[in-house]
């Protein structure tokens, strides 16, 4: 089978996820430090870590495992990003839920229901240089791979690619949204800490749904 | 930090099941609206300081400069509803809003009612044909301080709602950093003031402002702050004002009054009259050195809630 995966071997996205953004806190956190407050390492990773721990208590799927990290972010990791990476996880457990085998189109409804809910709290669009920026290339290129009819794994790869350009496309931006907006042109030159964690999150999600699907 | 605190507060204070969550021990007052407020901690007396009588019911408590999460508002409105409402005043900043925002949702499922004001009083933060992305400042303790006692008078949630949404409406700030401050947890601050300059327009958490200038005298910056702050209100002859100034965190207290002393005599200068000064570390950035200076001009109502009697361990009057 190499077109589609399980719900419960999924699982692995979410351990991935969590090595990553702990091997990134310092990277994460230092970015931030140009044009923020430099903690968003140390509350990325405090709430990974959180459902890291949650995580070994008991098995679980996917679906599950992005309640457990989506409740977390939300009830204990605060800021901006408790909120929206909390929705972000929730509207991709949501959409997860309930099918046993994860192939491209219900990966698809799982990516496509992500900027839904986080335009329930928050108004960027891309430009602003904000983690949208990430978020909807990396969602688009992934849609447009399988409507031209490609696989799940070339999509995947789309995706991922999108996902680095639209973080690296923040450098030139001024930031419109968020702390960093106070700055103006003055935050022209540094990539945006949202947009770079996103990128994290999806090129951990790209890796290990190769590994599944290979 | 939590702990010490409510121990040395405890006849005032109470903690709740949510150790991120302090209450005024007598809360939910019964057929009172409840007073609530929160936001990223290191700003020290706000916000706990001003859990008290008269003042706020309960209070979210964030991580340093990081908006506390969703359930924290919302166990933060759990302790503080009589079953009149809430009213909860906040500052402008986008995580304190997304998670004010999820908050009420959660609340309405328990039927109950939250409404809120948001404090957008720096007036560097953003020109004033955009003042709806302006921060909240040290005016968000005049704020508080008109909620609390229009609510302590009986005030129905609206009538709560509407002096504090007209406190800060007639409300504007301005702060200027000498020094940086730091994050613990990050162990170095994330930007500089060099030596002998200052950083106009600073915000609360060091976000740059204005211009760098070169230091001046209290006099200097007293004219340079009044200059920044009165046309944008305008704040005109005969008003009548509580000025609030605040240390930013190692500005000694002696130089407040310093400063105080220039910005009356401006005042006195342009016939604006002080109903009521302010003078403290009422609003802090962690050691940031600096200053800032807020205005709001009173009417009746207004003068009625900040002459009203309040306790708590940032602000007690009689």
């Amino acid at each position: 089978m190499d077109d589609s995966f399980t719900n419960t071997n999924g699982v692995s996205i979410i351990f991935k996820m969590i090595k990553d953004i702990q091997d990134n806190k310092q990277y994460l956190s230092d970015i931030d430090g140009q044009i923020g407050d430099g903690d968003h390492g140390i509350n990325m990773n405090k709430g990974f870590t959180l459902c890291e721990e949650k995580l070994k208590e008991a098995p679980v799927n996917l679906s599950e495992g992005l309640k457990i990290l989506s409740n977390i972010l939300m009830m204990k990791i605060g800021g901006s990003m408790g909120p929206l990476y909390g929705l972000f996880f929730k509207a991709m457990a949501k959409e997860s839920e309930g099918k046993e085998v994860i192939n491209a189109d219900v990966f698809q409804t799982m990516l496509v229901a992500i900027p839904v809910e986080l335009s329930k709290v928050s108004k960027a669009t891309p430009g602003d240089k904000t983690l949208m920026d990430c978020l909807i290339p990396a969602v688009a290129a992934y849609q447009e791979a399988i409507a031209t009819g490609e696989s799940f794994k070339s999509a995947l790869m789309k995706m991922k690619n999108a996902a680095v350009a639209g973080r690296d496309s923040t450098k030139d931006m001024i930031s419109k949204v968020g702390r960093s907006s106070r700055l103006g042109e003055r935050s022209i030159g540094v990539i945006d800490a949202g947009s770079a964690s996103c990128c994290i999150i999806f090129c951990a999600i790209a890796d290990a749904i190769f590994e599944l699907l290979n | 930090m939590l702990e010490g605190f409510a121990a040395s507060m405890s006849s005032l204070i109470d903690t709740t099941e949510n150790p991120r969550v302090l209450k005024l021990k007598d809360a939910p007052i019964k057929n009172k609206v409840g007073v609530v407020t929160g936001g990223g901690s290191g700003h020290k007396p706000a916000f706990i300081g001003y859990i008290g009588k008269n003042l706020c019911d309960a209070v979210a408590v964030g991580e340093i400069f990081s908006s506390p999460p969703a359930q924290m508002f919302y166990d933060a409105f759990k302790a503080a509803d009589a079953g009149s409402g809430v009213a909860c005043l906040y500052g402008n900043y986008a995580g304190d809003n997304m998670n004010v925002a999820m908050a009420i949702e959660m609340a309405k499922d328990d039927g109950i009612v939250v409404k809120t004001v948001v404090a957008n009083d720096d007036v560097p933060s953003a020109p004033k044909d955009r003042r709806e992305n302006r921060r909240g400042v040290a005016g968000e303790v005049l704020m508080w301080k008109v909620g609390g006692a229009r609510a302590a008078m009986g005030g129905s949630l609206d009538e709560v709602i509407n002096a504090a949404q007209k406190a800060i409406d007639n409300t504007r700030s301005v702060g200027i950093g000498l020094s940086p401050c730091t994050i613990p947890e990050v162990g170095h601050p994330n930007f500089q003031i060099e030596a002998g300059k200052m950083e106009v327009g600073i915000g609360h958490h060091g976000e740059p402002g204005m211009e760098v200038a070169d230091l001046e005298p209290a006099r200097k910056m007293a004219q340079r702050m009044i200059d920044i702050i009165i046309p944008d209100l305008p704040f005109v002859e005969k008003d009548d004002v509580v000025v609030l100034i605040s240390g930013l965190g190692s500005t000694p207290p002696s130089e407040l009054f310093i400063f105080f002393n220039d910005v009356k005599r401006i005042l006195d200068e342009k016939k604006i009259s002080v109903f009521k000064s302010y003078i403290g570390n009422y609003f802090t950035s962690l050691e940031m050195c600096g200053i800032t200076l807020t205005m709001m001009k009173v009417d009746d109502e207004l003068k009625k809630c900040i002459a009203y009697p309040c306790e708590s361990w940032g602000l007690t009057q009689f």
